[in-house]
């Protein structure tokens, strides 16, 4: 007991659960953001309009190319500071800069929810679409209640993997002052003489938010995968 | 006339639809491409001012953009150079035969995959200052590249593990019943066979190691291409939007490039007579396909 209080002193002070807190909030918003806009752009890049085809496939290549961090300081920089784009959060520099951060995250993000997705849509078997458009569905009939539901489950996998990578990414946010674990973490370690445990202490959080991440959706993945 | 299994040919009515569809969607991006303009503009971002020097002078190029650039292709090279054997040594190590290897590489890999590269960053900018002498200037690169080496490893073992793992059984049988050791096999027999497989995921890992040097750049003081924005705003009249756009359009030309060829190998390995066929594919944002141990990619569907 007096020991782990000693060795531990140095937390005190500290929002260490709070700067998680924030990590999740980043990973769930963002991931939400980016499932939308990633399955209307999967959509776009399907579908029988030539002009949202073209947009979908530049949209994915311009930004799977731009590093993150470009997008994410652009968001501060660039929308905020220079074209005062306050994403509707008034005068507080916290929630504006949580806001941007969930903002790029999404953008960013969804080109790869868009890509996962279109292999799944490859995975269905040609039948299931043939049979669909017999019936008379239309196209958005066809991708809504046949191919995208079959879709979904198969991707289940690498859009876990996806979400993975986001939660990893939203270290990112601390290069505009998002006050979440990586950002805490610099602080702590330029304040506190602890270099070696503060950082396995940031390692081990991450390591709790990530691993059953991939095990939960992992066993999921399983459970709903179309038997074929 | 572009036909797909998700729709039906186009008759006149879907014809007549497709255009109304386009026209709504030319409306809304021309309405965002005018707000776009319009706020640019009112903040006098679009005046030539901000734009010239990029065009006209090669003195932005010069002192801010082609260092900085060099900057970031070198922390990808280093990276690329240390953490290829690393993660070689790695990815067989997973394959070994005895458990007090497979175990500790094993969990080696999994840790560093599972915690953000910025994190690695910070911790290694900090180790350094702490426990080495090395001078504060090169301080950061040293950082970035300590941190894109331990998790880039990380991940080229897993491809290297899933490209070995790709070649059928027989290939291995084959070495033994000649009567082969297990080094000997994995050298002469496994390795310059799964190189192939392996190559395009590996090309696309460069993507993300370019990528992730822009992390430097934003958190460690590292003066790569996207630390040049500050200073050149400066410099230039607060031309941010112009500094980005710049910064942005080299990104994209060079990992596109980078992209393209990885695209280009895989199709040209695919189609080869010399390969097994299988090619590992590269997963989101770096790392292969799966995250757990079993069934790992090769992307032609047969089952690792």
């Amino acid at each position: 007991m007096e020991a782990r209080e000693i060795v531990f002193d140095f937390l005190e002070g500290y929002d260490l659960l709070g700067a998680f807190w924030v990590t999740v909030k980043l990973t769930v918003y963002s991931a939400l953001g980016s499932l939308i806009w990633g399955t209307l752009l999967a959509g776009m890049r399907v579908g029988p309009v030539p002009l949202m085809r073209g947009f979908g496939t530049a949209y994915v290549n311009i930004v799977r190319n731009i590093p993150l961090t470009v997008i994410i300081v652009f968001a501060s920089l660039g929308l905020f500071q220079t074209l005062q784009v306050t994403l509707g959060g008034g005068d507080d520099f916290e929630v504006i800069n949580f806001r941007l951060a969930v903002l790029a995250l999404s953008l960013y993000t969804a080109a790869f929810v868009c890509e996962a997705l279109r292999s799944g849509i490859n995975t269905v078997p040609t039948g299931q679409a043939e049979a669909a458009r017999a019936l008379g569905l239309s196209f958005t009939q066809v991708l809504r209640l046949i191919i995208l539901p079959q879709a979904f489950r198969s991707v289940v996998n690498p859009l876990a993997n996806v979400l993975i990578a986001l939660t990893k990414n939203t270290t990112v946010a601390a290069a505009i002052g998002v006050v979440e674990a990586a950002y805490l973490m610099k602080d702590m370690i330029e304040a506190e003489a602890q270099l070696i445990l503060i950082s396995a202490i940031f390692a081990f959080g991450f390591i709790c938010l990530t691993l059953p991440t991939g095990l939960l959706l992992g066993w999921v993945s399983k459970k709903v995968a179309v038997k074929r | 006339m572009t036909t797909s299994v998700l729709f039906d040919a186009q008759g006149p009515r879907a014809k007549q639809r497709n255009i109304l569809y386009t026209v709504v969607f030319v409306a809304a991006i021309a309405a965002l491409g005018w707000w776009v303009y319009t706020s640019l503009d009112e903040k006098h971002q679009l005046d030539w001012v901000k734009w010239e020097p990029f065009f006209t002078s090669v003195q932005p190029w010069e002192t801010y953009l082609w260092p900085g650039l060099q900057n970031t292709l070198k922390a990808a090279f280093f990276a690329l150079l240390i953490a290829l054997p690393l993660g070689a040594l790695f990815g067989i190590g997973r394959l070994s035969d005895h458990r007090w290897v497979r175990m500790p590489s094993g969990v080696v890999v999994e840790f560093f995959r599972a915690i953000p590269v910025l994190i690695l960053m910070i911790t290694a900018n900090a180790a350094y200052s702490e426990f080495t002498d090395i001078a504060s200037d090169v301080r950061p690169m040293y950082a970035v590249v300590t941190g894109l080496v331990l998790y880039n490893a990380s991940v080229l073992a897993e491809i290297v593990r899933a490209g070995i793992l790709s070649l059928p059984r027989g290939q291995t049988d084959a070495a033994k019943a000649i009567g082969m050791r297990k080094g000997q096999t994995m050298r002469y027999v496994l390795l310059p066979q799964s190189v192939t497989a392996m190559l395009p995921a590996i090309v696309s890992q460069i993507v993300v190691i370019v990528k992730d040097t822009a992390l430097g750049g934003a958190v460690l003081t590292f003066p790569e291409l996207l630390a040049s924005v500050r200073p050149m705003s400066a410099n230039y009249g607060a031309n941010t939007i112009a500094c980005f756009t710049v910064i942005a359009v080299i990104f994209i030309a060079v990992n596109f490039t980078i992209t393209t060829f990885a695209g280009w190998l895989e199709g040209r390995l695919r189609r080869g007579k010399k390969s097994t066929g299988a090619v590992v594919g590269g997963g989101p944002d770096g790392g292969v396909e799966t995250i757990d141990t079993p069934k790992l990619v090769a992307e032609d569907g047969h089952k690792v």
